[in-house]
């Protein structure tokens, strides 16, 4: 290869920077305009926009900004825009009489649809997002008509607005069932577990226990799940004669039950958490879901 | 202009651009950071915010061990989706004690700043043993081992010391009853007063994880009930400056 050469035609023109490497030469081009305005334009640009936006440090605060702009006031106004666009509805919804939704076909719409979004962001997280619940971890399943405390609009909103067994709201719904290992000598539990085997219609372990059982059960469990052992709403006692348990009917967990007893806890949805409009809407949505009374 | 000429004088004397490269990140960095430190609108005070209690301290202490962070986030953002998801947004104010703050920006999982009082007890111990056995599609993973390691907060009073030294208002009589203190919060049962009184009414005493003996559980779990529950906010009102 011959020698390039390190000159040209164009040094004449341009001045260089005088570096000189190995005798490679750089030029001292000037910058291309449009580089260079945009490059102006954009120190403009900053100026101006610490102008209108909150910016430059001072005494005692920053530069508010000419536009005014402030996330909390932004966040307050799109709040306050779909709160006002469905005020309407929600005071409503708020101040009918509960058994009246479902008769008017725009409120019930509206509090179904509403209520769905409530419940995927308050409740699917304890009783699943289709609302099936968590068998036998206490967890129930608010599709079927199973009702530990009553499936009226009127139970299931006051069960949501107060919650059920939980420290924070006086008003919540309370029952609790006595450990009956502190109670019953091991062979009792037996006995009455077995007797519970027998009343949801599974066959017991063993028959002759299952039938000491049914006295005990009677003096002792009666007064809560009732004589024939079908529950009771006001105690939020199970039925213990269907098939559908809230922790499970198979010996071992019956075992557990009666020895430990359960304390199931739903937080209170109508402190902070959510509007009586809010409550409803769930409210309605969980009581049109099949199970409703 | 013949200042402008002179950076050759720079370009060519690598020390002198250091120096001078460091100056102006300097003064740049001064005039971003500095005023935050002084300025009224960005510092907000709020009633209800406290040290955490050495029981609290200690899960905080599991959460950041654990990882929890890397899906969780701590911070609702001032936008109306999140307000109408998580609750209120958060305020600067209620990260004041924590080193280091708990922010994030990655959410595998729910940003967890409120998620205090918004789950019972017992539904964390499920949720924390085996996420997806009451949240099915959940891809959390298992805690199950936090419920068996018992602890006793033997050290609890030298974290208080640490954190106290990065600027945590413990005093003395906090971090000298730390042990005690950590023990009374999970005793319902037991003498609570001296916690109250150090700590305030609303310190949620409970046996958390419903088991005898203190275990890691328990302290996440106190430490998650707490979270975005300090400050009252039916009586606080934003400044829009802020
Ligand atoms: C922390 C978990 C949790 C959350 C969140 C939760 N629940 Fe519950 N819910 C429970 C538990 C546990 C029970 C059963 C309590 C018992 O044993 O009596 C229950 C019971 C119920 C019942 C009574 C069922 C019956 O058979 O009488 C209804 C209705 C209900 N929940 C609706 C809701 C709605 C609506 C929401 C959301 C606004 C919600 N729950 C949020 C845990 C939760
Ligand atoms: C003071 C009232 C009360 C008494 C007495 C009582 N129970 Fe209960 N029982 C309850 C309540 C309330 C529940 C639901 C607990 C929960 O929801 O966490 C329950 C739950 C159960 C369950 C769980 C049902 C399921 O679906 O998983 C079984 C089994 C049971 N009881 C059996 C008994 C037996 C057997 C006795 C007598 C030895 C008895 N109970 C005495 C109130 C009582
Ligand atoms: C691999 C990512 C991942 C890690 C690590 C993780 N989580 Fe989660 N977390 C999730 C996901 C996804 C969900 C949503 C589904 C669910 O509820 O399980 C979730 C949900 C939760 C929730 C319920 C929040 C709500 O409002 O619904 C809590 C509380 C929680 N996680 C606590 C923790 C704690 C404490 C740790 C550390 C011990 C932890 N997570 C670690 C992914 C994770």
């Amino acid at each position: 290869m011959s020698k390039q050469p390190t000159t040209s035609g164009k040094k004449q023109e341009v001045e260089t920077t005088g570096h000189s490497w190995d005798g490679i030469e750089e030029y001292n081009n000037p910058l291309p305009r449009w580089w260079l305005w945009t490059f102006y334009a954009t120190i403009v640009w900053a100026v101006l926009y610490t102008i209108a936006y909150p910016a430059w440090p001072g005494i005692k605060e920053a530069t508010p900004g000419l536009l005014g702009w402030s996330t909390r006031a932004n966040v307050a106004a799109d709040i306050a825009a779909v709160e006002e666009a469905n005020a309407a509805i929600n005071e409503r919804l708020a101040s009918v009489e509960l058994t009246a939704i479902a008769d008017d076909p725009e409120l019930n719409t509206y509090a179904i649809q509403a209520g769905g979004a409530v419940f995927r962001s308050w409740c699917a997280q304890c009783h699943g997002s289709g609302a099936a619940g968590v068998q036998a971890a206490g967890y129930p399943n608010l599709l079927d008509d199973a009702w530990l405390w009553g499936g009226t609009i009127e139970d299931i909103h006051y069960t949501v607005a107060h919650g059920i067994r939980n420290e924070d709201d006086p008003d919540a719904r309370y029952s609790e069932m006595p450990a009956y290992g502190e109670i019953f000598s091991e062979e009792e539990i037996v006995q009455v577990v077995n007797y519970v085997q027998q009343m949801s219609g599974q066959t017991p372990n063993d028959a002759a226990a299952a039938e000491a059982g049914a006295e005990l059960f009677e003096y002792n469990c009666a007064a809560c799940h009732g004589e024939n052992g079908q529950g009771d709403p006001f105690q939020g006692a199970p039925n213990l004669t269907d098939a559908i348990w809230l922790y499970g009917g198979d010996y071992d967990t019956l075992m557990t039950t009666v020895t430990q007893a359960r304390f199931g806890v739903m937080p209170a949805m109508g402190g902070a958490e959510l509007s009586e409009a809010e409550i409803r809407a769930v409210a309605t949505y969980v009581h049109q879901l099949g199970g409703g009374q | 202009m013949a200042i402008l000429d002179k950076h050759k004088i720079l370009e060519t004397n690598a020390t002198l651009l250091l120096i001078f490269s460091f100056l102006v990140v300097t003064v740049g960095g001064l005039v971003q950071i500095v005023p935050l430190f002084y300025l009224e609108n960005t510092i907000e005070e709020v009633d209800g915010m406290r040290p955490y209690t050495p029981l609290e301290l200690t899960g905080r202490d599991i959460y950041i061990r654990e990882g929890c962070y890397v899906c969780h986030s701590q911070m609702v953002r001032p936008m109306r989706d999140e307000v109408e998801r998580y609750g209120h947004y958060s305020l600067a104010a209620e990260s004041m004690y924590d080193h280091p703050f708990q922010w994030g920006s990655k959410r595998t999982g729910p940003d967890l700043a409120r998620v205090g009082g918004r789950y019972s007890d017992a539904w964390h111990v499920d949720h924390l043993r085996d996420p997806q056995s009451v949240v099915p599609e959940s891809v959390m993973p298992k805690y199950d081992y936090l419920e068996r390691t018992l602890i006793d907060g033997e050290y609890v009073g030298d974290l208080m010391r640490t954190h106290r030294f990065v600027g945590v208002p413990y005093t003395d009589e906090m971090i000298e009853n730390a042990v005690a203190d950590f023990e009374a919060q999970t005793d319902p049962w037991g003498d609570t007063d001296g916690l109250i009184e150090r700590y305030g009414e609303n310190v949620n005493v409970r046996n958390f994880d419903g088991a005898p003996g203190i275990s890691e559980t328990d302290a996440l779990i106190a430490y998650m009930q707490m979270l975005g529950t300090l400050v009252d906010f039916s009586t606080f009102t934003p400044d829009a400056s802020r």
